[in-house]
């Protein structure tokens, strides 16, 4: 069985992001850029599913300017066998990512993608379903568990309710939740060994998707701030101000 | 052009996200449709067609869409988009789910956890955990909407009389089953639509502990909500997350207990009306949003805050 992981490369999760003064876009001059930590998570998944005899290789794709490749090298270090990157601009819109995507899904003939749920800049959490739906194949989102048995994949999801379990049958599209396992860190012997493993690059234009999108960005603004608040002494000082000053307790 | 809304419904009662939802879509235009799509949802039928501004009720009832599968729910949103400038779902797990697909099928974008409609083109949404807001613009034909319930008053859930229209599409689901669930059973407000809510971090030590925010929680009528620390820990089940990757909420007050306030965490409630937070460490960054911030024990002030309530 031969697994397709994409990874996005992403602003650090603990970094916390400025937006620029012109009000264009977040400022991305010198920040730590990482793995997005769902992504992290998906390499996780099918390195362990490799480590179980489940698959047999675990291809990596990411889509994006030459950077994305040190994101790949990550990947390899972890435990993937092989990269693909997608020449682009960086930050391409969702559609044109999953066209690319799935067209990647289908020369590999994947029999299993996973994907993360969410990317931690744009927090769209819709890339993995569009591939699926592009492709025609079912989806498990949100995943917390997988188990692959005769075909199938049987996956928990973390639903707004609680837990659900879907039947899922290959081909397919999972999307990653935070606790469907914890990442390993890449060990210096495997950052080495990832320098000599194969990287491919592609251009849309190789894989025959034309990219585009019908939104354009008006403006990026801070969020409004709170206005600072006090410290109270006591628990009978809180109580008195919810009641009498914020009036939220009656 | 009409508004279509897909509702979020368990086959047994509308909810609240919906109204949300329903409040967005009147934004955009007056003509506001609902679409049921479940099994044995006959009641849900009845909710929606009595939420105000709603015109009209569509509804699918089959046992092929008892689960609300993506995969075929989304063909049929697909095959009746036609008539429909805008496609709006709450941003719920299952309109997550789903509303992607539909967007795909129909060679658009999809604009996610919408909190603003500027005009019928342009939107305004949370990206980087919030800490950023984007305004975006969109010319495709159909517009795929998620809506994020905290950015709109619900309208009300009656006053309105829609027509009714059954849909007889009935679309197999060939690669994916539904084998079980386990949802939790609560007598609590529900977490995104309660007006108070009690959360507890990896502060509270273990999941027993959070018997203590119950006492609180009983005394207010509260939901009770945590960080994705005492969810990782096994304090709590994953439905409490509260963040960034977890629920997005605002009540109007959020009482924050051994929370050390994560931009991953405000993420999900700092447009609550107000927030208090109860932490030991009083450098702790929860208190930067907090209203009213008390530095103290969390197992000394959580069982005098139940007694002074
Ligand atoms: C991709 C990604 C997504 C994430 N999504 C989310 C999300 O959706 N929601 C979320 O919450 N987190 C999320 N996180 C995790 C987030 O970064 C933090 O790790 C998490 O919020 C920390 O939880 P916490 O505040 O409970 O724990 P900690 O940061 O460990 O804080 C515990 C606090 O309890 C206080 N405390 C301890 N004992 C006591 C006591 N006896 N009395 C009073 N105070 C006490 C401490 O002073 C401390 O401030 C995400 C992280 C990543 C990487
Ligand atoms: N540029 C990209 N390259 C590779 N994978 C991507 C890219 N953008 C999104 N993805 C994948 O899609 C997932 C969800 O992203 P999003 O839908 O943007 O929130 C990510 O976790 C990645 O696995």
């Amino acid at each position: 069985m031969k697994i397709l992981v994409s990874v996005k490369r992403v602003i650090d999760y603990n970094v916390k992001v400025r937006v620029k003064a012109d009000n264009t876009a977040v400022d991305l001059t010198n920040v730590k850029m990482s793995m997005n930590p769902f992504c992290e998570i998906a390499v996780e998944e099918a390195v362990r599913l490799k480590e179980k005899g489940v698959a047999s290789e675990v291809v990596v794709v990411s889509v994006g300017s030459k950077s994305c490749q040190e994101t790949l090298r990550t990947a390899l270090a972890l435990g993937a066998d092989r990269a693909i990157q997608v020449e682009t601009e960086d930050g391409l819109d969702s559609l044109s990512v999953a066209k690319l995507l799935a067209k990647v899904a289908k020369e590999e003939a994947a029999d299993l993608v996973i994907m993360g749920k969410q990317a931690i800049d744009s927090d769209n959490n819709q890339t993995g379903q569009m591939v699926a739906a592009l492709l025609d194949y079912p989806q498990a989102t949100f995943a917390s568990e997988v188990v692959i048995e005769n075909g199938e994949a049987q996956v928990t999801r973390e639903v707004d309710g609680g837990l659900q379990t879907l039947a899922i049958t290959l081909p397919a599209v999972v999307t990653t939740d935070l606790r469907l396992n914890e990442p390993r860190f890449a060990s210096l012997p495997n950052i080495m060994k990832a320098k000599k493993k194969p990287l491919d690059v592609k251009t849309p234009a190789d894989l025959g998707v034309e990219v585009g999108s019908n939104v354009s960005l008006v403006s990026v603004t801070p969020p409004p701030q709170r206005a600072g608040g006090i410290k109270v002494g006591s628990v009978a000082e809180l109580v008195d101000k919810l009641k009498n000053e914020a009036k939220v307790v009656s | 052009m009409s508004v279509l809304i897909i509702a979020e419904h368990d086959n047994k009662s509308l909810k609240p996200a919906t109204l949300n939802t329903v409040a967005a879509a009147s934004q955009i235009d007056a003509d506001v449709h609902v679409l049921v799509v479940g099994f044995e949802c006959q009641t849900v039928v009845e909710q929606a067609a009595q939420v105000a501004g709603v015109n009209k009720v569509l509804v699918a009832d089959n046992v092929v869409y008892e689960h609300q599968l993506a995969e075929n729910v989304s063909k049929l949103i697909v095959e009746i988009a036609g008539g429909y400038g805008h496609i709006l779902a709450p941003a719920t797990t299952t309109g997550k789910n789903t509303m992607p697909r539909v967007a795909a099928l129909l060679d658009v974008a999809q604009l996610s956890d919408v909190i603003k409609v500027e005009a019928p083109d342009t939107f305004v949404r949370p990206i980087y955990a919030g800490n950023a807001i984007a305004t975006v613009k969109t010319t495709d034909k159909v517009k795929i909407l998620t809506v994020r319930a905290t950015g709109f008053d619900p309208v009300a859930a009656t006053g309105g009389n829609a027509e009714r229209e059954v849909l007889s599409q009935v679309i197999e689901n060939k690669g994916s089953r539904f084998v079980k669930e386990q949802l939790a059973e609560s007598d609590r407000p529900e977490l995104t639509a309660a007006s108070v809510i009690v959360s507890g971090g990896r502060g509270m030590g273990n999941g027993d502990n959070f018997k203590l925010l119950e006492g609180v929680a009983d005394k207010l009528g509260a939901a009770i909500g945590a960080s994705r620390a005492a969810v990782d820990a096994g304090f709590v089940p994953n439905d409490l997350q509260v963040g960034q990757t977890g629920k997005t909420v605002a009540p109007d007050l959020y009482i924050a207990v051994g929370i050390s306030g994560a931009i991953q965490h405000l993420a999900g409630m700092k447009d609550s009306k107000v927030i208090v937070a109860i932490n030991k460490d009083e450098e702790a960054p929860i208190f930067q949003v907090a209203d009213y911030g008390l530095v103290a024990d969390l197992f000394d002030a959580v069982p005098e805050l139940e007694k002074s309530l």
